[in-house]
């Protein structure tokens, strides 16, 4: 960020709440995601897709309850994240109705019976969002308080990613473990767990962070942190071995050791710790490359994809022939044939936006993924307390996280490891946990943002040897 | 329908994303440039009337460090003999909490009967008047010295 050209106005202004250019931002996202269900519909030939003006009614009312929501209970939050947010839904809503289209279309050549469409799971899991973020703002009215709970999120956290593999509830779904179910419900508690573990890191790094940046040893000349002072950050590396070997699910042990050296990066400002953390990673890599089948599958897929076209490569070879499809400007909705990718509306969504926006439109939504990045971090730069900093951080690198991870993978320059896409996505427990996330960082900005007086309390804030005059 | 109008569709679609894109940077754009006064600032006392006259004599010099602009706008800060350090860091002389200042961000320092202010390695810069200082330089009585959105001069 460059220096501060303009002088700041010296009236003493009112900060303004910024709520009408939220809503100016929310009746435009949902115009824009509108008219992406009407295209989809005319591009598929069908005229407006089933539930048409039901799902138009009931996102837009979601979207006003929220911003109602937002003014009454967040008044300064900033006003970019959540019509960001909302835009990136609804646009995946209508791809996911795309695919619909193209799965009936497929039964009914076939002759099999209609598949359940998941556009409508996809709508009810968005509501259910947008409510929870309504909720996490009505009970979270004061994210420091959140530190309390510091402890009981890890065991929370844990106990979150063990459930799938504990019995009875334990649901696997093509090789992973990542599912509990409960009668007809399926949930990923991993989702969940990323939020209070960053909770915790925020918490345990606030109150440790000066003997991580500050206590070290010389080692052979080497200034190194102090065993003890690595322990959590070797527990998180044995965390993610741990879920990768067991669980299955190479995408969420990513994220979650990328979180932890992120937000260890933060609170300690050494670059050390993205060095050790990078050379732990290579080394847990190579191990899990050597011991792990499905581990070693992903990287030979990702460095011959051609060679395996037909079997454990078809996914990505088929999601690059349709990126290719696309090109700059895409096919149009529901012009391609994104569906001949497996899992298209879940894990290679961005390959189905590719193909259909082209590469303008994939441009668009990572810059929308950019915003949303930036909002966060934005808010982790104002905040005055350090848990509200670290916890802003870490929610922001979550999701840079997912979308480089996803994107990464769909375009085959990382090995595929499959994650959703933040808010594209099909899969409820992804899209509420993202939601939550969005109300946790609305309510730290709208703490930050807000000129109450006792919101300055923090000791760190106060210029305590200046003599005021 | 007709070729043409899918395909019109198809690129009005994309120029509408594109459109909500830099609507959403223009609303991002005037938010970074809004004024931060109302920021919390219970510990500065914003005052335009010019500071009140110095109680006590400090340490021989005499001169103060008085705040002009920004959220700790009226502070004043007596200067002594020894060094000022400004900066976010909660141990500096003068804490601006302000997200354009570094930790540990200048220094001023008295030399003969001078004032020398030093930029301790800052990442926006500290700017005497309008120019971004790289070396200790001399800091005269009343010349605006800016970090981040702070201004202060010194004072008689």
């Amino acid at each position: 960020m460059s220096a501060p050209t303009a002088s700041p106005s010296t009236t003493q202004a009112v900060q303004p709440t910024r709520r009408n250019q939220e809503l100016g931002l929310l009746i435009f996202a949902w115009f824009v995601g509108s008219a992406a269900l009407a295209i989809v519909g005319i591009g598929t030939g069908d005229g407006l897709p089933d539930r048409f003006w039901l799902t138009l009614g009931v996102t837009a009312g979601a979207g006003l309850v929220a911003h109602a929501v937002v003014r009454s209970l967040a008044p300064y939050a900033e006003p970019i994240m959540l019509p960001t947010a909302f835009l990136l839904n609804l646009l995946g809503l209508a791809m996911i109705y795309r695919l619909d289209i193209a799965a009936s279309q497929r039964a009914i050549e076939n002759g099999s019976p209609e598949p359940t469409p998941e556009s409508l799971g996809q709508l009810t899991w968005t509501i259910l969002g947008i409510g929870l973020l309504c909720v996490i703002l009505l009970i979270v009215r004061d994210h420091r308080k959140l530190q309390r709970y510091t402890y009981i999120s890890l065991l929370l956290g844990a106990l979150l990613l063990l459930m799938p593999l504990f019995p009875v509830i334990g649901h696997t779904v093509n090789g992973a473990t990542l599912w509990i179910k409960i009668g007809p419900f399926t949930y990923q508690p991993g989702e969940l767990a990323k939020i209070v573990l960053t909770i915790f890191m925020a918490g345990y790094l606030v109150t440790h962070r000066d003997s991580l940046a500050n206590v070290r040893r010389k080692v052979l000349g080497v200034s190194l942190p102090r065993l003890r002072d690595t322990g959590p950050l070797l527990a998180a590396w044995v965390l993610s071995l741990a879920i990768m070997t067991f669980e299955k699910d190479l995408g969420t042990s990513v994220i979650f050791f990328g979180l932890f050296i992120a937000m260890v990066y933060v609170a300690t400002q050494r670059f050390g710790w993205v060095v050790l953390g990078a050379g732990m990673f290579l080394v847990g890599a190579t191990l899990l490359y050597l011991v792990v089948d499905h581990v070693r599958v992903r990287v030979e897929i990702w460095l011959d994809p051609f060679q395996y076209a037909n079997d454990a490569g078809f996914q990505i070879v088929q999601s690059l022939y349709g990126l290719a499809n696309g090109g700059m400007f895409g096919t149009g909705l529901g012009q391609g044939y994104p569906q001949l990718v497996p899992f298209a509306s879940s894990d290679f969504i961005l390959a189905a936006f590719g193909e259909e926006l082209g590469l303008t439109g994939i441009m668009a939504l990572l810059l929308l993924y950019g915003i949303l990045v930036q909002r966060g971090l934005r808010t982790a730069i104002s905040c005055r307390d350090v848990f509200g900093r670290l916890l802003a951080s870490g929610l922001a690198v979550v999701f840079a996280l997912q979308v480089f991870v996803v994107a990464g993978g769909v375009t085959k320059l990382i090995p595929m490891t499959g994650l959703t896409t933040p808010f594209l996505s099909a899969g409820g427990s992804a899209l509420v946990a993202n939601w939550i996330m969005i109300g946790l960082l609305l309510r730290i900005s709208d703490i930050t943002r807000k000129p109450s007086p006792e919101g300055a309390a923090e000791p760190s804030a106060s210029p305590q040897r200046v003599t005021p005059s | 329908m007709s070729e043409l109008a899918i395909t019109l569709l198809r690129l009005g679609f994309l120029v509408l994303l594109w459109i909500g894109v830099f609507y959403t940077l223009g609303v991002l754009r005037r938010d970074l440039r809004a004024p931060r006064e109302a920021r919390p600032s219970i510990v500065a006392t914003p005052s335009s009337v010019p500071p009140a006259p110095k109680r006590s004599r400090s340490n021989g010099k005499g001169s103060r460090l008085v705040v002009t602009e920004g959220p700790l706008s009226g502070t004043v800060v007596p200067m002594g003999s020894g060094s000022i350090s400004i900066g976010r860091a909660p141990d500096s002389t003068l804490v601006v909490d302000d997200d354009y200042a570094s930790g540990n961000h200048a220094r001023i320092y008295p030399v003969d009967d001078q004032w020398i202010v030093e930029d301790l390695n800052s990442t926006n810069g500290t700017w005497l008047e309008s120019t971004r200082i790289s070396r200790p330089t001399v800091l005269p009585t009343g010349v605006p010295l800016r970090i981040g959105r702070t201004v202060m001069q010194v004072r008689k």
